[in-house]
């Protein structure tokens, strides 16, 4: 046997080199964003000094920690090849649906229930957001709905409800159980931190090393294999929608507690942002490829640019423009220094 | 041990299974003997895919059993089960082309340490070992998209058996490979035979059964029609089997090349391709040009340069005296050049629209003025092609993703057609197609080539080739030899293979 191998392999030209360096690329593609990070740091220290100090960096990081968890969320969507317009909705509703059953009318002006205890709100939020991500399975999984659509649909009417039950206006006298997780410090680093370089640490590993993450990744690429090696994809995509939900929720919460109010476009337009880090991270909106690190970079690539621009003292109103800008720049960026065109 | 005393290892009986009001298999049957090769051969639509289907148990027949080495097969939601009995690799790939070889081959079944979390370096050395063991020479570590067809086969094949199947259905696994990927494979189901795997093989190649198998079933309509030793069953019986009447295949195709002094219509000088294959040949009006050679001879780069698909590195190419510019499809097109592209699911279709949008695609200014398409014109021109294309479909509007493989590439065929080609190319036009199909794609190439026109087919088949007034053989970049008609089949693939077998 081994005879026949070599014979057929030997009379054959070796493969072109091009086929054995993919491999070490592939490795490297998780850190891709590093140089571009490097640069804006230099870039950052450059325009400010400030920028490398400890509470600058602490500033960033916590500044994006809210909607990092979302970007972790969507990238968890989009490795098994759906996508989820809708987080950004749940990311206001879930805080909302809990401030709207807990705060008291009384001291709101109105706004709110009072109907339940403010010890339940965190279990709430999060089953708002379990709830919201079950149903969007319900849609995309069980009607095979195409997801796109099902989650915009989605987004619409989720934020149309939270402004129905705030009335447009804002929950405030929020209890201390919404607002402990979102200003809290630990160890002199706000809980949020924690919470979200937590969460991905943990994405990491189950997406690194275990048969349900790496499930993702099949369902991903090729859905039919996926299901013939036993991987039962319906579930495994509506689990994912449903974890995504929760961590929707999750940020949600930690953003009302910072601020320590629920505004009814909490968490409006997040989601092209969202978007935006995950592709820049080196996540594919057609599913299979990705990581959660490099997904984690790209959030930081993303908050570290606007930071500089802060510092650089460039006027509010140009913010929009300059999002959107550091959105095409970083792009192109990573698209430079990774060598690979982000799909 | 005679044939008849061993016990069937895969036996499927009185099987019917139906869609809605189609029957898709009537009472069919296939008894596999452990140890042989077995070949399944029907025209498209004959029942072969639903067979599969059943065999491997992605679906449960209407009526009928399935047994494996004379137990019952096991339930339907059993997926091991299944899997430990048989196993198939199919045209569609089930590789994860993002994920690593390694990790394809133990898919949600990989090596798990402490706390459940899977043991990558030990995934890996199983990996290598499962490879090795089955003698495939793959870097486990290279993302899968990486492989060749060939490389991608091996690699189904030798995941399958290390499940415990012994029994490997492949699907038309030659039809994407070229003549030396072919041998390989054979070499390898030769190799895997000797080591007691057996296999059902599914072909439209005629030829490759007559290779590499020992008994072939033929199915026709839904039934089994007949199954004997292939020795027992010569080319001629085969085809009538297949077809339900006297086709004679081959036939005598020798005609008179064109006269020496027909003019020269194509020229294609000192043509490179950007992998560094280099072409130079003429053609005369009325002439069948072939362009054979193996995987790495470059001969698909030249076709794809030729036709503007790929920009190449120099050289140029003239018809009708009208300098091609360098890698431009549409200037190709308005120079009268017409492609069957190699792969025609990615470069010759757009699957979910219809016939006589796919038809019309590459002659707009054929079907409207002004910008503006006529539908009734295009449907007219499609309605033609149906017609003289022997295209299997109710009308011009249904979607080409509704056609069988060999319709489709008829489609295709009628694509390159629409603009009245002066230079025809086609590159391995009959790939996955069915005999009678593939009898009225080459029937094109002799109305194509009366009208004075230069057909030049791009392919290793031997049948596409036999039509060609001249053959030229690619070996390693370079056209090594140029063959009249007539040549013999074994000097030919020798040719293709860098070997001349007169002189060794």
């Amino acid at each position: 046997m081994s005879d026949t191998l070599s014979s057929t392999t030997a009379a054959e030209a070796p493969p072109p080199p091009a086929t054995r360096r993919i491999p070490a690329l592939a490795r490297l593609r998780d850190l891709a964003l590093v140089p571009a990070i490097v640069t804006v740091a230099i870039v950052g220290y450059i325009v400010s000094p400030v920028f490398l100090r400890t509470d600058n960096i602490i500033n960033v990081l916590q500044s994006m920690s809210e909607i990092a968890i979302v970007v972790l969320a969507e990238t968890l969507v989009l490795i098994t090849g759906k996508m989820d317009l809708s987080l950004e909705s749940t990311f206001g509703l879930a805080p909302g649906i809990a401030a709207w059953l807990i705060v008291d009318p009384a001291v709101t002006h109105g706004l709110g229930l009072h109907a339940v205890p403010g010890a339940l709100a965190i279990p709430l939020v999060l089953l708002t957001g379990a709830l919201i991500g079950a149903f969007n399975g319900l849609l995309i999984v069980r009607f095979g709905l195409n997801g796109f659509i099902v989650t915009l649909g989605m987004l619409i009417v989720l934020r149309g409800l939270l402004t129905g039950i705030s009335g447009g206006k804002t929950f405030f006298a929020l209890p201390e159980s919404m607002t402990y997780l979102g200003s809290a410090s630990w160890l002199a680093v706000p809980a949020s931190i924690w919470i979200s370089l937590i969460l991905f640490a943990v994405a990491v590993v189950v997406l690194g090393y275990t048969r349900a993450g790496r499930s993702l990744y099949a369902i991903g690429g090729n859905a039919d294999a996926a299901r013939a090696a036993g991987v039962r994809t319906d579930r495994v995509v509506w689990l994912t929608l449903i974890i995504a939900g929760t961590l929707a929720a999750l940020a949600g919460l930690l953003i009302s507690g910072r601020l320590a109010s629920v505004t009814a476009a909490q968490g409006d337009g997040a989601i092209f942002q969202v978007f935006a880090a995950a592709v820049i991270g080196g996540v594919s909106l057609n599913g299979g490829k990705g990581t959660v690190f490099g997904a984690f970079t790209g959030v930081l690539l993303l908050f570290l640019i606007i930071n500089v621009l802060t510092l650089a003292g460039v006027p509010a109103q140009w913010t929009n423009f300059l999002n959107g800008a550091v959105i095409l720049v970083a792009l192109v960026v990573s698209r430079v220094t990774g060598g690979k065109a982000q799909t | 041990m005679t044939y008849e005393e061993q016990p069937p290892l895969v036996e499927a009986v009185d099987i019917g299974k139906r869609f809605g009001s189609t029957v898709a298999l009537d009472r069919a049957g296939i008894t596999v003997r452990a140890g042989e090769t077995h070949a399944l051969v029907g025209r498209n639509g004959a029942g072969k895919s639903t067979l599969v289907d059943i065999l491997t148990g992605l679906q449960a027949p209407d009526t009928g059993r399935v047994s494996f080495g004379g137990r019952a097969a096991p339930p339907l939601g059993d997926r091991d089960a299944w899997r430990r009995q048989v196993a198939c690799v199919y045209q569609k790939s089930t590789i994860i082309g993002a994920l690593t070889v390694a990790e394809n081959l133990f898919l949600n079944r990989h090596d798990r340490g402490a706390g459940g979390l899977i043991r990558w370096r030990a995934l890996r050395r199983s990996a290598r070992e499962l490879l090795a063991t089955w003698s495939v020479d793959v870097d486990v570590d290279q993302p899968a998209s990486a492989l060749t067809v060939e490389q991608r086969q091996f690699v189904e094949i030798a995941r399958a058996l290390s499940f415990g199947a012994r029994f490997i259905i492949l699907d038309e696994p030659t039809a994407q490979l070229d003549g030396t990927g072919i041998a390989r494979l054979f070499d390898r189901i030769r190799a895997l035979r000797a080591q007691g795997v057996t296999f059902l093989f599914i072909s439209h190649h005629l030829q490759e059964i007559y290779e590499i198998c020992d008994v072939v079933t033929v199915f026709r309509d839904a039934r089994h029609i007949v199954t004997a030793p292939v020795a027992e069953l010569d080319r001629a019986a085969l085809v009538a089997a297949m077809t339900g009447e006297d086709v004679s295949l081959a036939g005598d195709t020798y005609r008179p090349p064109p006269p020496a002094d027909a003019a020269v219509r194509v020229v294609v000088r000192d043509l490179v391709t950007a992998s560094g294959a280099g072409a130079s040949f003429e053609a005369r009006a009325g002439e069948v040009v072939g362009l054979a050679g193996g995987g790495s001879s470059g001969k698909f780069e030249v076709a794809e340069a030729l036709v503007g698909l790929a920009k190449p590195a120099g050289g140029k190419v003239t018809v009708d005296g009208r300098t091609l510019r360098r890698g431009s499809v549409p200037d190709a097109l308005a120079a009268g050049v017409g492609l069957v592209p190699q792969d025609r699911h990615r470069q010759g279709l757009v699957p979910l629209l219809s016939i006589a949008e796919n038809v019309t695609m590459t002659v707009p200014g054929r079907i409207g003025r002004h910008g503006l398409i006529s539908p009734a014109r295009r449907d007219a021109i499609a309605h033609g092609f149906i017609t003289d294309l022997a295209i299997k479909a109710s009308g011009p509007h249904v979607p080409v993703s509704d056609l069988s493989g060999g319709n489709q590439q008829k489609v295709v065929m009628g694509r390159a057609l629409a603009g009245d080609p002066k230079l025809l190319v086609l590159v391995t036009p009959t790939a996955g197609v069915d005999v009678r199909s593939k009898q009225t794609l080459l029937g094109v190439v002799e109305q194509v080539r009366e009208r004075g026109n230069v057909v030049l087919i791009v392919s290793d088949e031997l049948d596409d080739l036999r039509i060609c007034d001249r053959v030229l053989v690619m070996v390693q970049g370079r056209i090594v030899r140029e063959m009249p008609a007539g040549w013999r089949d074994n000097d030919l693939v020798a040719a293709m293979e860098g070997v001349d077998l007169d002189h060794v």
